[in-house]
């Protein structure tokens, strides 16, 4: 079979999982986010934590749990780093480095799960477990948390109350992401993805010679590391590691993983808007960005440009296992969510394999997006093309019965341009520092693009990385610290606002003069959006990185 | 507004503690106790193959065997790894990764066509005849695998230096070699660690 055929048939294997998953798990979270009853073990969990789950909550109070749950959070996990060598099966690997520890608990509560250090070498299995593991679950859950609050903002009216964090949050977690995690992750074992509590294992080889092979509670991990799109390694290599990935099967398993929540939370928003064919026109622009994307790297990475490319045949930073087409879907599919897991070097790509998972960032992760956040994402995308086409037509925008007001409009507004901030400024004022140059590990264009990918993944909270990029420094660990931080929170609180802001108004029936959103036109018109709104803030930028070097 | 913030911070700890244990603790130990199960257990350990009680090897993961006389080299070599001290030989195993040198760098170009020479010159054969996953690093410097192109190079040296016919060691690069899962997912691989056991096993006979 050729290459590209096997590439294909795996392509549509991974679509066939998806659509047979999409109705069933998009219904029941919908169903999560919306009954009124309790299990009984969240029942008592309220009691324990003391919350009174039937109180709704106003936007400001809704965002300050967020706030305080994600501050809270990060201090423990900075602590545990910090205090690693108190911590049972640590096996000596000590204290972590401050500027290290404050990236780190940052990029893990974020969703982001950027590692600017390696883990078999630097963390134990007390902070794998009890802080990267929890936060790979709770960060992807405070995600579908504040996607479902955007929701109601569009279900409710003529209420001020958008939900209670601690309920969503709880029965995200509960409900949603270990019950999944848990199957996920006997999945993997069964793939032959390593579990063990051991610090590592010693193999003598045929030349006699003894190697530490470091081990770890991989397959707990790695399955919510797919399913939260969180992308953080327990090894260095990521998903290129055999012990996190060992076959083509563990492989599709992964991307699907990442996949499925994203998918299906387009199908939960249709549920619930009571509407299901306004999920499904998302979904097509999502798929369709998607697939455009997959086409153009597979086709750049096949056809390799430079000449030390060429001389290696795309193989550099690829493992044999997966080649090249297995590579490409994988890098497309966690650059389009924000998940960031790498089963190939995004670093060592072409430059135009390279630049699509890098435009696919700055596209604002909406391929289908994070869980919770992709979701988010394109609803943001429909808002500023509603706005678009009411400034065409000369009337007050409307989307799904809610007026598009200047409220509305300027929280979407402040949506799209914080990220595009955070990544040019910070992409600009790193490439200024004279410092920045000895950080490179290749020259010219590329270098030029690996500062620009390191601000990208962190502002949209994605981690994976062209990663030759030394970011060690106090420098780069605090800047994109603090571009994960606001990647992440600025975007919360106008998404709660936007939603506190929906939910307040009354109802809008539809006149002939209403733009029908659940048909392709409207979905043209948001696919349409989205690729204005990036190529017009990044076209210089992409210019001077991915572009000049592919058509070098 | 600050009273709301503090009482929202503090049932926001008191909930991650709470999940602390819940994701933290039972979670990956439910997991693991799940991997403990006969049939996953290797595999959760690393899929350590043992023989007579020593562990002499991973299936998932391979580091390039050194031979005692470069002259007289009886070993199916891994593809190169970014760890190694040099541009061919054992990967740095306390770690895992790549070069991260993109395809328009000369420094990677230059490592490249080193390898190729090296290559060439070890197996006889022309420059031209190297393919391309013997002279790039992998994405874990650990990958277990070379393609079946690079196998079918070495088996010449490999036949030659062990005096097993080459029929035999085509056969043993057979058995090592595993098509495409369900036939379409991932690659066609040969597993070097089980592929160099092979070998010694049937010197040793």
């Amino acid at each position: 079979m050729s290459d590209t055929l096997a590439g294909l048939l795996q392509v549509v294997l991974l679509l066939v999982l998806l659509a047979a998953c999409y109705a069933p798990l998009g219904d029941y979270m919908a169903k999560v986010f919306s009954s009124e009853k309790d299990w009984k073990v969240e029942a008592a969990l309220y009691r324990l934590v003391r919350v009174d789950a039937r109180s709704g909550q106003r936007w400001p109070t809704y965002a300050m749990g967020v706030l305080g749950f994600s501050f809270v959070s990060i201090v423990l996990l900075y602590l545990l780093q910090r205090l690693q060598p108190l911590l049972p099966m640590s096996f000596g690997r000590g204290a972590v480095a401050p500027s290290t520890a404050f990236n780190t608990a940052i990029s893990f509560v974020t969703n982001t799960n950027w590692q600017s250090y390696v883990p078999e070498t630097t963390l134990g299995n007390t902070v794998q477990m009890a802080g990267l593991t929890v936060q790979n679950i709770l960060s992807a859950a405070v995600g579908l948390a504040v996607a479902a609050a955007l929701i109601r903002g569009f279900v409710r009216a003529g209420t001020d109350r958008i939900g209670n964090f601690w309920v969503d949050l709880t029965r995200a977690t509960v409900r949603i992401m270990l019950p999944l995690s848990i199957v996920a992750a006997i999945g993997l074992l069964i793939m032959g993805v390593t579990m063990s509590l051991h610090s590592g294992v010693d193999v003598t080889g045929v030349d006699d010679a003894t190697h530490t092979l470091p081990l770890a509670p991989t397959a707990s991990q790695e399955a919510v590391k797919m399913l939260g799109t969180n992308g953080g390694g327990i090894f260095n290599a990521n998903s290129a590691h055999p012990f996190e990935n060992p076959n083509g099967l563990s492989d599709l398993f992964e991307i699907f993983l990442m996949l499925v929540i994203p998918v299906a939370m387009t199908r939960t928003f249709g549920t619930m808007v009571g509407n299901r064919r306004q999920g499904t026109v998302l979904l097509a622009v999502m798929g369709a960005l998607w697939g455009a994307l997959l086409a153009v790297a597979w086709f750049a990475e096949t056809h390799p440009n430079g000449a030390a490319g060429i001389a290696a045949g795309s193989m550099e930073g690829k493992e044999t296992r997966f080649g090249i087409p297995t590579s490409i879907l994988f890098g497309v599919s966690t650059t389009g969510t924000s998940t960031g897991a790498v089963n190939s070097l995004h670093d060592s790509y072409t430059g135009g394999a390279g630049g699509v998972t890098l435009l696919n960032m700055l596209l604002g992760e909406v391929a289908p997006g994070g869980v919770g956040a992709g979701l988010i994402g394109i609803l943001v995308i429909a808002i500023i093309a509603m706005f678009l086409a009411g400034l065409m037509v000369g009337r007050t925008p409307e989307y799904l019965g809610k007026k598009l007001g200047q409220r509305e409009v300027k929280f979407a507004a402040v949506y799209i341009l914080v990220m595009p901030a955070i990544v040019l400024i910070g992409a600009g004022l790193a490439i200024a520092l004279p410092s920045t140059l000895d950080a490179l590990n290749n020259d010219g264009a590329h270098g030029f693009s690996e500062v620009l990918y390191a601000f990208a993944s962190a502002a949209n909270n994605n981690g994976s990385a062209f990663a030759g990029i030394t970011v060690t420094s106090d420098f780069f660990q605090s800047a994109l610290g603090l571009a994960m931080l606001f990647g992440r929170f600025v975007l919360v609180l106008a998404v709660l606002a936007l939603a506190g802001s929906l939910a307040q108004q009354k109802r809008v029936e539809a006149t002939a003069g209403t733009l029908a959103t659940d048909k392709p036109l409207f979905g043209v018109l948001v696919g349409g959006t989205l690729i204005l709104v990036a190529a017009l803030t990044f076209f210089p930028a992409l210019a001077l990185g991915p572009l000049a070097e592919a058509l070098a | 507004m600050l009273s709301t913030l503090r009482r929202q911070t503090s049932t926001g700890l008191r909930l991650l503690i709470v999940f602390t244990v819940l994701c933290g603790i039972v979670f990956p130990l439910v997991v693991w106790g799940v991997s403990r199960i006969p049939g996953l257990s290797n595999s959760a350990e690393g899929s350590t193959i043992t023989r007579d009680g020593t562990a002499v090897g991973s299936s998932v993961i391979a580091v390039d065997p050194v031979p005692a006389d470069p002259a007289a080299d009886p070993y199916f070599h891994t593809r190169p790894s970014a760890s190694s001290q040099d541009v061919l030989g054992p990967a740095d195993t306390s770690t895992s990764g790549g070069s991260n040198k993109a395809g328009d760098s000369s420094d990677l170009l230059e490592t490249v066509s080193q390898r190729r020479a090296l290559i060439a010159e070890r197996e006889g054969v022309t420059p031209e005849q190297v393919p391309a996953d013997a002279v790039a690093a992998s994405a874990s410097g650990l990958d277990p695998d070379i393609s079946p192109d690079y196998a079918a190079l070495q088996a010449n040296r490999v036949a030659r230096v062990t005096g097993l016919s080459m029929a035999e060691v085509e056969r043993l690069v057979a058995d090592a070699t595993s098509g495409r899962v369900l036939g379409f997912l991932g690659e066609p691989t040969v597993n070097v660690t089980e592929l160099n056991l092979a070998v010694a096993d049937a010197r040793g006979r």
